[in-house]
């Protein structure tokens, strides 16, 4: 029984941990999408902030310059998908898909050239990374059955971009749902032309949205390379822009049920670490490949409209036209 | 000069030379960012696609593989769809190919299982690519996420089964055993030794053939058949194509099925041409480049096979970079393909209006 439980409360530590680029990365196409803009490219733009937090971090020595690199170059991106869809209404999948490809050359390119190192960046030192924060006496109730373990291994000991994930989905309910700003951005991704004769700005209200997921996306970068791991790695986002944009599908384009579509996914992921290799009684080798396809399994269900209906927002993916 | 000739001739052959040179000016700067001399590069990647008969054979061999996801996406985009699952058609695709091969390889001639492991491709690729085009049309589930999840799927699916099922024990790399003898294409070599002709050793095979064959045949079925017709007004405008008697819901499928039997075509070439045995992510990388060569190559066929054709030389011309310059890997290739997809895709708007309002001043002075 015992057992279970530090188990459980391991996985669950464990799916905290893979749950938060999701939770950034989701709440990053929420803002897009809800405005209008397909984000086909939330991987891209993880990826250079990976890689822009990695390298400003190695070389400067401080994580805070490193984050705000990756939030720079991560809003470039956004910048530049906006000013293909907006501006010039693009079409949104091609520049996303653009996006994430120039994304994954881009920063093995220079990275290579910059660092000698196969495309990684040198590993950073502990000062240079976003370390683990223990909250008030996580050590002294450690030794309280149950209890103690739940608030020392699962609530305490993550760095801050995991507390920051989690406050953030409140925050975006309240800015989607209880400001002006919200309001507006949520009407111009159903119907801009009523925005638009609202006299409120189609594209500035459109770009505003993609540069906040420019921001979140940053945030998610800077947590691969800066806090989860310890440096940039080639391709290390390994489709979780795509795996939030499952969740940000699956939990309806809402910001709460984004929350539970990315713990969901994160636990999965974590469960499926823990049991490669894991013979179950009864069911034998557990197909860790399953396990790990689920999610997106569980997307397509969804979107066949077999778990109720994902509406997108109506007018996600069309250029405004002004005037013909 | 007509406004009508002017605007044809600004997008079949301005706009697209314009996106391209744009790209290329942005792989320049890449080039002198990273200190690399950009005229040095581009005689090395030239001279490495070209320059040699192997460097040649290389470079149709790449061609090959992007004229079928080229051909894959083009005739999705012409019904109105946009396939980016062409990467885990193309895995399903070698499933289908490895089962035939494995399975019958030691019973039929070569002459009757080499068309039936074609056939097995074409129908696995259809097959991964069927679900998705259901979706869309009978359950209004996009395709572009479909297809995303789709590619996720397959890969996970190809992973298990090569892990668990075709892999002997004692391999570093998930690979099935070796196909048979009889399951092997000729070689480019091979098949020119046939016609007396010499040509050197390289990956390069028969499954040329079948991409220029599946060129002609896409650019009849599009324009000299019913069915293509149907397919365009689809992609033209749906509401329009249900007034005048058409099934959209049929013409999706059917563009769907194609769309994967062509990108499913992959396989021939990489398991039946040069692997000779399944292996993990053979399909790495085509299915996405397939999108930079449609969109380049304007969705034609004709297109599409100049298209592959710089991108056969660029992937070519590329691995003969990073083996001359050591700071550079194939990953530049990459940065280019993005940079194309982005100037020819996303922005292939950008210089349109204010050239088509320059070129209309100029016709009414004239």
């Amino acid at each position: 029984m015992q057992d279970a439980w530090v188990w459980l409360i391991l996985s669950l530590d464990a799916t905290l941990r893979v749950s938060t680029p999701l939770i950034f990365a989701a709440l990053a196409g929420l803002f897009s999408e809800r405005s209008g803009i397909v984000d086909i490219g939330l991987e891209g733009k993880m990826l250079v902030g990976a890689f822009a937090a990695a390298t400003v971090a190695s070389v400067s020595g401080s994580v805070w310059l490193g984050l705000l690199m990756a939030i720079v170059a991560s809003v470039g991106f956004a910048l530049l998908h906006g000013f293909a869809c907006i501006t010039h209404r693009g079409n949104q999948v091609v520049s996303g898909v653009a996006i994430n490809i120039l994304a994954s050359g881009l920063t093995v390119v220079l990275g290579l050239a910059w660092f000698h190192q196969g495309g990684s960046t040198p590993a950073l030192s502990n000062d240079q990374r976003f370390t683990a924060i223990n909250l008030p006496f996580a050590q002294q109730v450690a030794d309280i059955p149950g209890l103690g373990l739940l608030y020392s291994e699962l609530l305490s000991g993550h760095n801050i971009l995991v507390y920051l994930a989690f406050a953030l989905v409140p925050l975006s309910w309240w800015v989607l749902y209880r400001t002006r700003f919200g309001l507006r951005l949520r009407a111009v991704g159903e119907n801009p032309k009523a925005v638009d004769t609202a006299g409120i700005s189609v594209a500035g209200l459109r770009y505003r949205a993609v540069m906040i997921a420019g921001v979140l996306c940053g945030f998610a970068g800077a947590y691969l390379a800066n806090a989860q791991n310890a440096q940039f790695i080639r391709d290390m986002t390994a489709g979780q822009g795509f795996m939030a944009l499952a969740a940000l599908i699956f939990a309806k384009w809402r910001p709460w049920p984004i929350l539970f579509a990315c713990l969901l996914f994160g636990f999965l992921d974590a469960v499926a670490v823990r049991l490669q290799g894991v013979s179950l009684p009864g069911i034998g080798l557990v197909p860790v490949q399953l396990i790990e396809a689920l999610p997106y399994l569980l997307t397509v269900i969804l979107l066949a409209g077999f778990i109720g209906r994902a509406n997108p927002p109506k007018a996600v993916g069309l250029p405004y036209v002004k005037e013909r | 000069m007509k406004a009508a000739t002017l605007n044809k001739f600004l997008s079949i052959f301005l706009l697209p030379v314009l996106n391209i040179l744009t790209a290329f000016i942005f792989t320049t700067l890449l080039f002198l960012v990273i200190g690399i001399d950009p005229w040095e590069a581009a005689k090395i990647l030239v001279q490495g696609a070209f320059g040699y008969e192997e460097g040649i054979g290389y470079t149709l061999y790449y061609t090959t593989n992007f004229i079928f996801t080229g051909l894959a996406v083009a005739i999705a985009f012409h019904a109105g769809l946009f396939n980016i699952g062409g990467e885990g058609q193309a895995y399903i695709g070698g499933l289908g190919v490895s089962l035939i091969a494995l399975g019958l390889g030691s019973f039929l001639p070569p002459l009757l299982l080499l068309p039936l492991a074609i056939l097995a491709a074409a129908a696995f690729g259809a097959a991964w690519a069927a679900i998705p085009a259901y979706l869309q049309a009978y359950r209004g589930s996009h395709i572009v996420i479909t297809t995303i999840m789709f590619n996720f799927l397959a890969a996970s699916l190809m992973v298990y089964l090569l892990v668990n099922i075709f892999s002997e024990a004692g391999q570093g790399m998930p690979a099935s055993r070796a196909f048979p003898e009889s399951a092997s294409l000729w070689t480019w070599q091979t098949f020119m030794a046939k016609w007396g002709v010499e040509f050197a050793a390289s990956p390069l095979n028969v499954s040329l053939i079948l991409a220029l064959i599946c060129c002609a045949a896409v650019w009849v079925f599009l324009w000299k058949t019913r069915w293509g017709y149907e397919l365009r007004t689809v992609g033209a405008n749906p509401e329009a194509a249900i007034y005048a008697g058409i099934n959209p819901k049929r013409v999706i499928i059917l563009a769907m099925l194609i769309s994967g039997a062509l990108a499913g075509f992959v396989s021939v070439n990489e398991l039946l041409g040069v692997q000779h045995r399944l292996v993990l992510g053979f399909n790495t990388g085509y299915g996405f480049a397939g999108i930079a060569v449609a969109l380049m190559g304007r969705n034609h066929p004709l297109g599409v096979m100049l298209a592959a054709l710089l991108f056969g030389a660029l992937y070519q011309g590329g691995a003969e970079l990073a083996f001359e310059i050591p700071s550079v890997t194939r990953d530049v290739v990459v940065v280019i393909q993005g940079l194309i997809i982005l100037f020819s895709g996303a922005l292939e708007f950008m210089y349109r209006a204010p050239l088509q309002r320059w070129l209309l001043s100029f016709a009414r002075e004239v």
